[in-house]
């Protein structure tokens, strides 16, 4: 597979040498403006939820409670969100509020967002990182096979499955599992999940097959071409052709010489993954009914919940711009190359 | 991106950037390329079956796909082949006029999305000022959010209207584009026809749309092909959701959501629609990949090991 469609889904996420700055600054200086560059990053994606969310033109009441709202209920709901106050004020307010990750009552739950959120964050944690989990090792695999094999059958073979599966939106590949392990063909897993509420997804472990496996699906056909292009790169470098040209075996060249030194873009791979899945889990989790944060997000969206839209569009972005910022971190330690240039 | 995005010196350097080849010039040369490639021939020719559906399958509905024809979730029959849907309306009629909107909206999003994201783009690269950074890190600060993240947001405050999603998906592209149009146009703005031009005094909107924007036609066309792809899932995952286009319209994703409750009586209402999304993607996407590798393939012959 050509390279640029590795590196237009790594968009987000820059290769190392890009982050690169310029010579004279320590590790701990170039951390520090990365973190605050995090932190501003964050304060402007609050900003514009707040624009979007309370000043925006259109009156939000009569969005939040619909045209058939009494005038008490009308009152209520602007001195909740204080929207009788002038928008500087509610600004800080709001930002006060927010920093000290009070997000106010859920509209349609009437429980604390903070709540109902904690109830679905540990369930979408348990989705994402085992998801993580198996796609990351299998990744790699498949990538260290097609790198091994490039140009033949095999290659060929993974190349357009991966092609095929890369091209199929997620909810649909997930409707396909559906389709075929739990309604028409075989009824091995259940369709929707059942979890009730505040259980942990761990102890519902059939439930989480197909949710996991959709994600799966859809992250390791690009993960193994990332894997696959740094393990060619690595396989044509000159210690490489030292290695084979001693007569070491194959095998031993492939995975003790080339493998480690391949693994390095497992890092941002893990950040790429997860930052994906993050909007991922979106229709998945509403698909299989699977009670997490981004069923959480669509329920929110079709009731209007505007304080949970506004608790769970932060922490996305959030977890977002802290999955960066550690993958950068860790790609800085496990890469000497810019250790030393930070260094000098 | 300074200096270190060079993964391809040698293609673009073979096709040496000539200042005066059009834009348009450059990419009928890669469009032909890519017709060569067997992926591109076997995912147009999928596409183009779509989109035909999409657009002439209206014509030739056997029933109004807003007409109830029979019981809810009905089996197949000889007049109704695909059976009924979640109120009675023929799946096969629903299905035929319920690929317009997906196809419509993906493609003018893509192309205000592209659009968008290269001014952008080759401004802040040819700005060569502290407009590149302000710019660059405004684009971070929308990537923060995932794609659906960004749509639902708006639309959940906005209401739920085609055009709306249109903005708010082209608004989620444009940031990554702009990324990959300046990262492309870094390599032009120092070459020499670029200085040559300024020393003559051709004004700088001129030598962004004259010099730069012919010599990044390559990754722009890439960038085309995978977003629509995208573009596709994203704005059928909305109507899966129930927040894009409403009932009674017509709408592949939307009809996935309506007949997902008698998946186990009719399957049908919830697989011909997923199957048409998903041959819909797999062509656009396999039409995006013989572009990338016409593009990647430039001036080379083989693959050097």
């Amino acid at each position: 597979m050509a390279s640029e469609s590795v590196t237009n889904t790594m968009a987000a996420v820059p290769s190392p040498s890009s982050r690169r700055v310029a010579a004279g600054t320590s590790v701990w200086g170039w951390l520090a403006r990365r973190l605050l560059t995090g932190v501003a990053v964050l304060w402007a994606v609050g900003t514009l939820v707040f624009i979007a969310t309370q000043a925006l033109p259109g009156d939000t009441s009569t969005i939040v409670l619909g045209s058939t709202a009494t005038p008490q209920q009308i009152a209520a709901l602007q001195q909740q969100f204080g929207l009788d106050r002038p928008l500087l004020e509610q600004y800080v307010l709001w930002l006060g509020h927010v920093v000290t990750f009070d997000f106010g009552d859920s509209l349609v739950a009437r429980e604390p967002v903070t709540q109902l959120i904690g109830q679905r964050i540990g369930n979408s944690l348990v989705l994402v990182s085992l998801s993580v989990l198996i796609s990351l090792p299998l990744s790699f695999l498949v990538g260290l096979l097609t790198a091994a094999r490039r140009d033949r059958p095999l290659d060929h073979g993974v190349s357009t499955v991966s092609l095929v599966l890369a091209s199929i939106p997620d909810f649909v590949k997930g409707l396909l599992l559906v389709l075929l392990f739990a309604t028409t063909v075989f009824h091995v897993f259940p369709a929707v999940s059942l979890i009730p509420a505040g259980d942990s997804a761990l102890s519902h472990p059939d439930e989480l097959v197909l949710p996991v496996a959709t994600l799966v699906l859809s992250v390791v056909p690009y993960l193994s071409r990332l894997f696959r292009a740094s393990m060619i790169e690595v396989l044509d470098s000159e210690y490489i052709q030292v290695a084979r040209l001693k007569g070491l075996p194959s095998r031993t060249v492939l995975l003790r010489h080339a493998a480690p030194n391949a693994l390095v873009p497992a890092v941002q791979g893990a950040a790429l993954t997860l930052a994906y899945l993050l909007g991922g889990i979106v229709l998945i989790e509403f698909l299989f009914g699977f009670p997490g944060l981004g069923a959480a997000l669509s329920e929110a969206v079709n009731g209007r919940d505007l304080p949970v839209i506004q608790a769970i569009v932060l922490l996305f972005a959030g977890a977002y711009i802290v999955f960066n910022i550690l993958a950068d971190l860790a790609t800085v330690y496990l890469t000497p190359r810019l250790r030393t240039e930070l260094r000098s | 991106m300074s200096t270190v995005t060079t993964t391809t010196p040698t293609a673009t350097a073979a096709e040496a950037p000539a200042a005066a080849v059009s834009s348009n010039h450059r990419a009928n040369v890669l469009g032909r390329r890519a017709l060569r490639i067997r992926q591109t021939q076997i995912g147009l020719a999928i596409t183009a079956v779509m989109v035909f559906i999409a657009f002439v399958g209206p014509y030739f509905a056997p029933h109004d796909p807003h007409a109830l024809v029979g019981l809810a979730f009905g089996k197949p029959s000889s007049s109704m082949p695909l059976g009924t849907d979640y109120l009675g309306h023929d799946v096969l009629s629903v299905l035929l006029a319920g690929g317009r909107t997906v196809v419509w909206m993906s493609l003018v999003s893509v192309l205000l999305g592209l659009a968008a994201g290269t001014v952008i783009g080759v401004a802040a690269a040819y700005s060569r000022s502290w407009i590149d950074g302000a710019l660059m890190r405004s684009t971070d600060v929308v990537l923060a959010f995932p794609n659906i993240v960004l749509v639902l947001l708006f639309v959940s405050l906005l209401g739920p209207k085609p055009w709306l999603i249109v903005l708010l998906v082209a608004a989620a592209w444009a940031p990554q584009v702009a990324r990959v149009a300046r990262g492309a146009a870094l390599e032009i703005v120092g070459k020499e026809f670029v200085e040559s031009s300024e020393v003559l005094g051709v004004p700088q909107w001129r030598i962004m749309v004259r010099d730069i924007l012919p010599n990044i036609t390559g990754p722009l066309m890439v960038e085309f092909g995978i977003r629509v792809t995208w573009s596709v899932g994203l704005i059928a995952g909305i109507s899966f959701l129930g927040a894009g286009i409403q009932p009674p319209a017509a709408d592949w994703g939307l009809m996935i959501n309506q007949n997902r409750a008698g998946i186990v009586q009719q399957p049908w209402g919830v697989l011909a629609p997923v199957l048409c999304i998903a041959l819909l993607t797999i062509g656009v996407n396999m039409t995006a990949e013989g572009l990338t590798r016409a593009v990647a393939g430039g001036g080379r012959k083989e693959d050097p090991r």
